[in-house]
């Protein structure tokens, strides 16, 4: 792949802007974001129909991913160790195709929020006092406009600008274009093959 | 891996040593490119990977290091092909299919050396000390027993892998987590992690490689030490391991694809020089008395909810404010009260297996337990080799009649009820004791269905009395 074909398509994400949705609830696991069972396929085409599957039919209709007031919400407000559990890119990939493009919470699993860069999807954290007046604001009046800079490293809504956490190395992959991780090892042509000659076992 | 010493002379843990072994750059992001040696994989996270690699027309990079096998979705009553299930059909014949075209090794049940990833792996001798390790699943941290660094990966992860042989990960902390003292009769390798995660929370080991030590790990035969470095990810780590020792070198010797006599006693003084220096200076150190840990058993809906068989489910004020939501919602969701006694707790179903107990010595600790009793009218009760071959050794020394004698069912390998993408599923708001890893709300297979994690020894008591026991009451 040549530098120049690259270039072509890196696809720089700096900013988000839509209307949020707001899941409260700390350690939402992976289980619950998409069932194992919807994971018996070999795409991820129809992921984002599942998502939140069992947790959407337990709550008859009142889960905020089923509240017309959220309704075409791109940024999804969460509490603290989201995404927790298993590996499965299922999971981002289900809430990505249901419609998400960002998500704003206390804290998030690691492997959760690695799959999550992978996919041009920005994890963003707020401290505690923040991310409760950004649910409160959103709850409040959901069709505002939630504004994630990543550049500046903000988040601003109805409830003002709020500083917000995106470790240096995922925002300038995200802000660079270089999310896409496969581009950027092969990259490294042949110190791979020159690394390899040195591991006794390879 | 030329020399263990660091260019400035400074000990550095087995971790530092593994990682600089297999730096193959730094990246822009800060993140560093390192090498896999070994790649993992199975039915449920490839085919999107193959998938994407065809897309953009590459090859995979270094075909001979990467192995797969098919776990999840294979049912454990009745394997024939094609699976009776169209769906899991799909699935198995998509990963025989890219083993085919990119010449993959693939352990599938023809081979007779089918079973969990994180079964066979070891059981192969795949996995090394000084290895690093990644597979779509984030239960690979099982193989840093070995003292490999292992890596959970997501599929667009494992693409990377295919392709480069590389993945792209920001460097850990090292926090070292000594278990001292003895452990009690009774309180088996699965209380000591379910401990450690007790105390240090379900996300204490974000960013963090735990290193376990103390006597008690450097007791534990290398099944045990398997146990314990599975559930790193349950608390947050992203990898876990043990310092190889004599007991890592016993049980590589002679396997599969360890190197035979000759070479065997060169590799293994390699393997032993890769443990932590003396005097490596560490992120943090946590110590956890041994001989204070009980058989534990989950309450609630993830890992850290769990608390020793003596004692009682929490009541929502009796726990930090921060923790009060999460108890509340799992108290609902469990149905459980608030302040009640663990133990007594009626069971429908019981399950011992998956990657983290379903091994040899798992299974012959639950057998003992079985040989006292029947299982109770009602209940119903599974026992899932982990591989091909801890069912081939379990019948050798006749396992699998004791358990058939007391009413249990003996199945074909797989994940299974761990997390039900097979036949073997609980039904409605049935509890089910299990030997699994994970607790999640509807984990195994009913959107309702409740789980109790605890030692395969401790299943196999519930199964008989149809309710949670303390196992060391049995004796
Ligand atoms: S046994 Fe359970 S945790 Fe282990 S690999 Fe299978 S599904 Fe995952």
């Amino acid at each position: 792949m040549s530098p120049n074909k690259n270039d072509e398509v890196l696809v720089r994400i700096a900013e988000i802007e839509g209307s949020a949705c707001v899941l409260r609830g700390d350690d939402v696991d992976t289980d619950r974001i998409i069932p194992a069972r919807f994971m018996k396929v070999v795409t991820f085409d129809d992921m984002g129909r599942h998502a939140f599957e069992d947790a959407r039919k337990a709550a008859k209709g009142k889960h905020p991913l089923d509240d017309p007031r959220y309704s075409g919400a791109e940024i999804l407000v969460v509490g603290n160790n989201f995404g927790c559990g298993s590996s499965r890119e299922h999971a981002p990939q289900a809430l990505m195709r249901f419609g998400f493009k960002a998500f704003v919470g206390g804290s998030f699993a690691e492997i959760f929020a690695g799959n999550c860069t992978s996919l041009g999807l920005p994890c963003v954290t707020l401290p505690a006092d923040a991310l409760a007046k950004l649910m409160d604001a959103v709850e409040l009046d959901p069709q505002q406009r939630v504004r994630i800079d990543l550049v500046a490293r903000t988040i601003r809504s109805r409830a003002g600008v709020m500083p917000a956490g995106i470790p240096d190395g995922v925002r300038m992959q995200l802000t660079e274009g270089t999310w896409d991780a496969t581009r950027v090892l092969l990259d490294a042509g042949d110190a791979i093959e020159r690394t390899a000659a040195t591991i006794p076992y390879f | 891996m030329t020399s263990n010493a660091s260019p400035s002379g400074a000990p550095r843990s087995l971790f530092q040593k593994v990682w600089d072994a297999h730096r193959v750059r730094e990246l822009p992001s800060g993140q560093t490119q390192l090498l896999i040696g070994t790649h993992l994989i199975h039915e449920v996270t490839s085919p999107q990977a193959f998938a994407m690699l065809r897309e953009l027309g590459l090859p995979v990079r270094f075909p001979a290091r990467t192995f797969a096998t098919v776990d999840h979705i294979i049912p454990t009553d009745d394997q024939s092909r094609p699976l009776a299930d169209d769906l899991a059909e799909a699935m198995m014949s998509e990963l025989e299919r890219n083993c085919r075209d990119y010449g993959i090794q693939f352990f599938g049940p023809e081979t007779g050396a089918q079973g969990i990833v994180h079964v066979i792996g070891p059981e192969l001798g795949l996995t090394q000390p000084g290895m690093t390790i990644a597979c779509g699943d984030s239960h690979t941290s099982t193989h840093g027993a070995f003292g490999a660094i292992a890596f959970g990966i997501g599929t667009s992860q494992v693409r990377d892998v295919l392709a480069s042989q590389c993945i792209a990960i920001a460097p850990l902390k090292v926090r070292r987590i000594e278990v001292t003292g003895k452990l009690a009769p009774g309180v088996y390798a699965k209380d000591v992690i379910l401990a450690i995660i007790r105390r240090l929370g379900v996300n204490g080991g974000v960013g963090h490689a735990y290193e376990y030590a103390g006597p008690v790990i450097d007791a534990m035969s290398m099944e045990e030490r398997m146990t314990v470095c599975n559930m790193s990810i349950e608390g947050g780590a992203r990898c876990g391991y043990v310092n190889p020792d004599r007991t890592t070198v016993e049980y590589l010797r002679g396997r599969r694809y360890t190197p035979d006599d000759a070479g065997f006693e060169a590799k293994a003084k390699a393997w032993l020089a890769l443990a932590s220096d003396p005097g490596t200076v560490y992120d943090d150190v946590v110590r956890i008395d041994g001989s204070k840990i009980e058989p534990s058993i989950t309450w609630g809906i993830h890992p850290g909810h769990n608390l020793g068989v003596s004692e009682s489910i929490p009541t929502p004020n009796g726990v930090p404010d921060d923790e009060r939501a999460g108890v509340e919602e799992a108290l609902e969701y469990m149905d459980f009260a608030a302040g009640a006694s663990i133990e007594g707790t009626p069971i429908d179903v019981a399950f011992i297996g998956s990657c983290t107990n379903g091994r040899i010595s798992d299974l012959r600790e639950a057998a003992k337990v079985a040989k006292t009793g029947h299982v109770k009218a009602g209940v119903r009760a599974l026992v899932v080799p982990g591989s091909m071959a801890v069912r081939e050794q379990a019948e050798k020394e006749g396992l699998h009649e004791i358990f058939r004698a007391a009413g249990f069912e003996w199945r074909e390998p797989g994940c299974s009820m761990c997390l039900a993408m097979n036949p073997d599923k609980l039904k409605g708001r049935e509890v089910c004791a299990s030997s699994s890893n994970r607790n999640f709300k509807g984990r195994q297979g009913s959107p309702s269905g409740r789980t109790l994690l605890m030692s395969p020894a401790m299943v196999a008591a519930a199964a008989i009395a149809g309710k949670v026991v303390d196992v060391r009451k049995l004796s």
